[in-house]
């Protein structure tokens, strides 16, 4: 047996009982065990658990109760999002130690669908870095080149599924977290439209923009684990109501005479010239299989960094108020003072990037500065919501670079946050205006490193996203062709 | 908009958190460097814009007042720090009177 890269893959070895669950899981947790030294992708390995949920798979399985293409199935998730069975760090030494005592609900469905978690992985503490370097559990490593960050904040999930060491993994996005790294590590990576998958037990950055998608190999796995996620859920009232499809049958490579936009901002000064050649040509193969190329404008997106770098930390400041040393935290020693013990519990359980975010949130809210940032900000977020809302009347989805930049060195940007802000000015637009988008392998680079194409869509139209990504994969194949050295 | 030692260390305050002088310099250094970035969004009219806070429209769900999921003390208390019987314990807030 060769060891399964897809979920489609593996599911085909369990259904042609080719190898068990309980098989695939050892199988993988071997190579977690031997590997994951070089790269440092998981928090958590699950190995009691995962072989646990392998063997009421594999029974399930055989009693006939087959439960569709992730039973038996080993995946990972980020460490953001709660378990029971272990603790969740969040990347953070803050939450080191910390057991919840409920389930996330994207946890909850995958495990539901049958799936087998291998662990948890690594992150950006509190999901905040484009790099990984800022998770409290050391910097994760490119498997393209261990030398090379593998972005963030999802870089775990993004390095494990390129490095095979889960065959897909769940991640988040609040501004490229999930197709920033996805682009980096040459796989794919989706988020999905804000409301489209259950934030209940996702660790809150920025309730406004965050939410959780998948990272695979290729397109169809994409859609099978968002069929997995999504759909309303009463404990999340940001949650929608509206009906979700199986978006891994309903796929098609068919984009005759879909309108494919190219907004002309996009191609920023300073992108690497690989990276725009890449997208050049990308484009050109979409053109190629039927889809009409439309120049757009969304004269706005130069200023979606400064709107994003205002509204999440804002709402970051907010929502990390809670970590006080008080309930399920770190907590100082000796605190002589309720006073002492929350500065010190906080100053010394958060990192620097954590800080900084805090620091700009609270002081982007604080009185004398509100209208100036936070209320700017919102007017022009609300600008940049406009602009997309003009483009659909012309197009039906939108492509770009996802990342400027290839896999930059681990320590070339950590001293200088705003350069590392800049790495996401592709991705945050998405965010900004609540849209679909994912990232899907276009090419490499001459130092062969990963390069990856975006593709945005209206809200809530997911299918015709996956669709163009899936006809552009289906037509090049870079997955099969190129396989990461740790793969 | 560049700002002063004074500012980050009143927003600290406000934010609970501390810094050597280390620290502080360099975040008042960051802080400023990034400020001064987003100041570019004043380069926009957004007179009679409305703000945009939440993509979707929002509204309160109704449901019955129904016991549902339980989240007992003794798992409440499972991550707590310090406890003590089926409280969290913290240092003593109220001074001594005597």
């Amino acid at each position: 047996m060769s060891i399964p890269r897809t979920i489609k893959e593996a599911a085909a070895l369990i259904g042609k009982r080719e190898a068990s669950p309980v098989e695939l899981a050892e199988l993988f947790l071997e190579r977690i065990s031997s590997e994951d030294a070089k790269i440092n992708s998981y928090i958590t390995v699950w190995k009691e658990v995962a072989l646990e949920a392998a063997r009421k798979a594999e029974k399930e399985i055989s009693k006939g109760n087959y439960l569709g293409p992730l039973h038996g199935v080993p995946i990972a998730l980020k460490d953001i999002f709660v378990t029971k069975d272990s603790r969740t760090t969040c990347g953070s030494k803050m939450l080191r130690n910390f057991v919840s005592p409920y389930n996330s609900t994207v946890a909850e469905k995958l495990m539901a669908n049958g799936s087998v978690v291998l662990g948890k992985n690594n992150m950006d503490e509190f999901a905040m870095g484009s790099s990984n370097e800022t998770s409290y559990f050391g910097p994760v490593r490119n498997p393209w080149d261990t030398d090379r960050v593998p972005g963030g904040s999802s870089g775990g999930s993004a390095a494990a599924t390129a490095a095979n060491l889960c065959v897909a993994s769940v991640g988040t996005d609040t501004g490229g977290s999930i197709r920033q790294p996805a682009s980096l590590c040459g796989v794919v990576g989706m988020k999905p439209t804000y409301g489209r998958v259950s934030r209940y037990g996702m660790i809150a950055f920025a309730s406004s923009l965050d939410q959780a998608g998948p990272l695979a190999k290729t397109v169809e796995d994409a859609a099978i684990i968002l069929s997995s996620i999504a759909g309303h859920d009463p404990m999340d009232s940001t949650s929608v109501n509206l009906p979700t499809a199986d978006y891994a049958s309903a796929l098609s490579a068919d984009i005759k005479g879909l309108r494919v936009g190219i907004p002309k901002e996009y191609f920023i000064s300073g992108m690497d010239p690989d990276v725009e050649k890449s997208i050049r040509k990308a484009i050109a193969e979409l053109e190629t299989l039927g889809a009409e190329i439309v120049e757009i404008s969304l004269p706005h997106s130069p200023y979606a960094v400064s709107t994003y770098y205002i509204i999440a930390p804002s709402e970051a400041s907010s929502n990390l108020a809670r970590y006080d040393g008080v309930r399920y935290t770190y907590r100082c020693e000796n605190a002589e003072t309720l006073r002492d013990l929350f500065f010190r519990s906080r100053s010394e359980g958060f990192g620097d990037e954590v800080k900084r975010r805090i620091m700009l949130g609270t002081y982007a809210l604080s009185t004398g500065y509100y209208d100036a940032y936070y209320l700017k900000a919102q007017q022009v977020r609300t600008l940049i919501i406009r602009d997309f809302d003009s483009a659909w009347e012309k197009v039906d989805v939108i492509a770009s670079a996802t990342s400027p930049e290839t896999a930059f060195r681990i320590g070339e940007k950590a001293d200088d946050p705003l350069k590392m802000y800049l790495s996401d000015i592709l991705t945050i637009p998405c965010n900004i205006a609540g849209l679909p988008g994912i990232s899907v392998p276009c090419g490499f680079s001459s130092e062969k490193l990963p390069i990856g194409l975006q593709i945005m869509g209206k809200p809530f139209d997911e299918q015709t996203v996956l669709n163009v990504a899936y006809a552009y994969e289906q037509s090049t194949k870079w997955y099969e062709k190129e396989i990461a050295p740790l793969g | 908009m560049k700002i002063s030692k004074e500012d980050v260390l009143n927003t600290a305050e406000l934010a609970r958190l501390e810094f050597d002088d280390e620290t502080l310099s360099k975040f008042t250094r960051q802080l400023g460097d990034i400020l001064v970035h987003i100041d570019e969004l004043a380069e926009l009219d957004t007179k009679n814009v409305e703000p945009t806070s939440h993509v979707l429209e929002l509204s309160i769900p109704f449901r019955k007042d129904e016991v549902n999921q339980v989240i007992t003390a003794e798992d409440a208390l499972r991550n707590a720090p310090s406890k003590e019987n089926d409280f969290f314990t913290v240092p003593k807030v109220i001074e001594d009177q005597s």
